[in-house]
């Protein structure tokens, strides 16, 4: 399958999960694991440019198909995606183990809706948790990543 | 927190599926997983087989049959959230599948899975109730149709035998007026009572073993809910009068 651009090698078994397939087999550790039953979206990762959960994939279920986690938004060196920008900019993390999971769904949100309205914000962000922020700066930042997005 | 050990099954065809649904002891079809995922993770379901319909193509179709719209097994919710043909026929099922979940979950979640595993507090079985829509049942015995109200046997339970995969669900065009309210402790949270408005009928969520009909005059009679640490009985109750009125108010 492709990962970032990469092509990996399958996973041995089939009831490895795609996100401790992601985690454990190729080391990208960027994606998050919390819950593994799809309530708190820290797994988050984009499949052939869509948000799903990886916690609730098997990693033989993304053969063919590509892959984006967090490390694939912004390649070492080259500067930050957009929406990691924005997170940035308007503190919209702070101990950063709900952000990887928030910044692949608003990836996805704003693929949907480039110019989101409040609703569509909250809308688009309440299937991830997070336990610090209290969400008002991470609403700020997605409103600043669909400005950068323009 | 891993799913439990199991046999992999990929098949690309409906027959090839059927074929093995048929000869595989203690299998089950994974369609979306975002409810057999988690089963699985938690090891509350142990099944021997997994039979992934993914790879199968051509069965992700939504298209227009009978005066109303049949979703097939791999049309995603997402899909059907922003199908124009749903929003003109049935925009009552527009209106119900924006309920289900978040859209992370609805672009792999299925609206066919939904039925199949009959949530009790689920929206879709509720809407395709009220409304009198029917799923498409095959295995390798023959095709059959199965009415929503023959459908909904139990919590978690169809009437969909073993061998058979589920390949479409039809939802009749929606009357009007039509309405879907529920109430949920967190935004995107199953529903701890809803109800669905197609018409004259009433359909109601969340507080029996299945979806149930209702009379809109006095919809909380003989019901049962259960109690959790989220909702009481008599608060449920109170949740479907109260939405019954607002869906009945239009
Ligand atoms: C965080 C979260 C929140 C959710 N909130 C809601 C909610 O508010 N409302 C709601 O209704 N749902 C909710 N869900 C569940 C979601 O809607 C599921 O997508 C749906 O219930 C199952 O569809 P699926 O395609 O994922 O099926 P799967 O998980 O793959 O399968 C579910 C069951 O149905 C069977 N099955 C699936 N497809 C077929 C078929 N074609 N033929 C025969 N059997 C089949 C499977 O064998 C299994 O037993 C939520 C899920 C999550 C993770
Ligand atoms: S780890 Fe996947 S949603 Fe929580
Ligand atoms: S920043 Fe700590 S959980 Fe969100």
């Amino acid at each position: 399958m492709r990962i970032n651009g990469f092509d990996h090698y399958p996973p041995q078994d089939a009831r490895r999960l795609l996100s401790d397939y992601l985690r454990h087999d190729v080391g990208l550790t960027g994606t998050h694991v919390g819950c593994e039953h799809g309530v708190c979206g820290c797994c988050t990762i984009l499949l052939n440019g869509a948000p799903v959960r990886s916690c609730l994939m098997l990693a033989v279920q993304a053969e063919g198909h590509e892959v984006t986690t967090i490390e694939g938004l912004a390649p070492d060196g080259e500067p930050l995606h957009a929406v990691q920008q924005a997170f940035h900019e308007c503190h919209g993390l702070q101990c950063g183990f709900c952000t990887p999971g928030f910044v692949m769904s608003v990836v996805g949100l704003l693929a949907q809706h480039p110019h989101p309205t409040d609703e569509e914000i909250d809308e688009g962000i309440a299937g991830n948790l997070c336990r610090c922020t209290g969400y008002a700066s991470i609403r700020r930042a997605v409103r600043r990543a669909a400005e950068l997005s323009r | 927190m891993k799913p439990p050990r199991f046999e992999y099954h990929a098949p690309s065809t409906v027959d090839e599926t059927c074929a093995l649904l048929a000869s595989l002891e203690d299998a089950k079809v994974l369609a979306g997983g975002q409810s057999l995922m988690p089963l699985l993770n938690f090891r509350l379901a142990r099944p021997a087989h997994l039979v992934d319909i993914n790879r199968i193509g051509g069965l992700d179709r939504i298209y227009e049959r009978d005066r109303g719209v049949a979703v097939q097994a791999l049309a995603r919710q997402a899909a059907v959230e922003d199908s124009e043909l749903v929003a003109s026929v049935c925009p009552l099922l527009s209106a119900a599948v924006r309920l289900v979940a978040h859209r992370v979950i609805r672009n792999r979640g299925t609206v066919c899975g939904s039925i199949a595993h009959a949530d009790p507090a689920s929206e879709l079985p509720a809407v395709l109730l009220a409304l009198g829509g029917h799923v498409v049942a095959r295995s390798k015995r023959g095709e059959r149709k199965i009415e929503a109200g023959g459908l909904f046997a139990g919590v978690f339970e169809t009437s969909i035998a073993p061998d058979e995969l589920l390949v479409e669900a039809w939802f009749p065009k929606s009357p009007k007026p039509f309405a879907i309210f529920e109430e949920s402790r967190r935004h995107g949270d199953f529903a701890l009572a809803g109800v669905v408005r197609a018409g004259d009928t009433l359909a109601l969520f969340g507080v029996a073993p299945t979806p149930v009909l209702a009379d809109a005059k006095d919809p909380s009679r003989g019901l049962q809910p259960s109690s959790d640490l989220e909702a009481t009985p008599e608060f449920r109750l109170h949740l479907v009068r109260a939405l019954t009125l607002k869906a009945f108010a239009a």
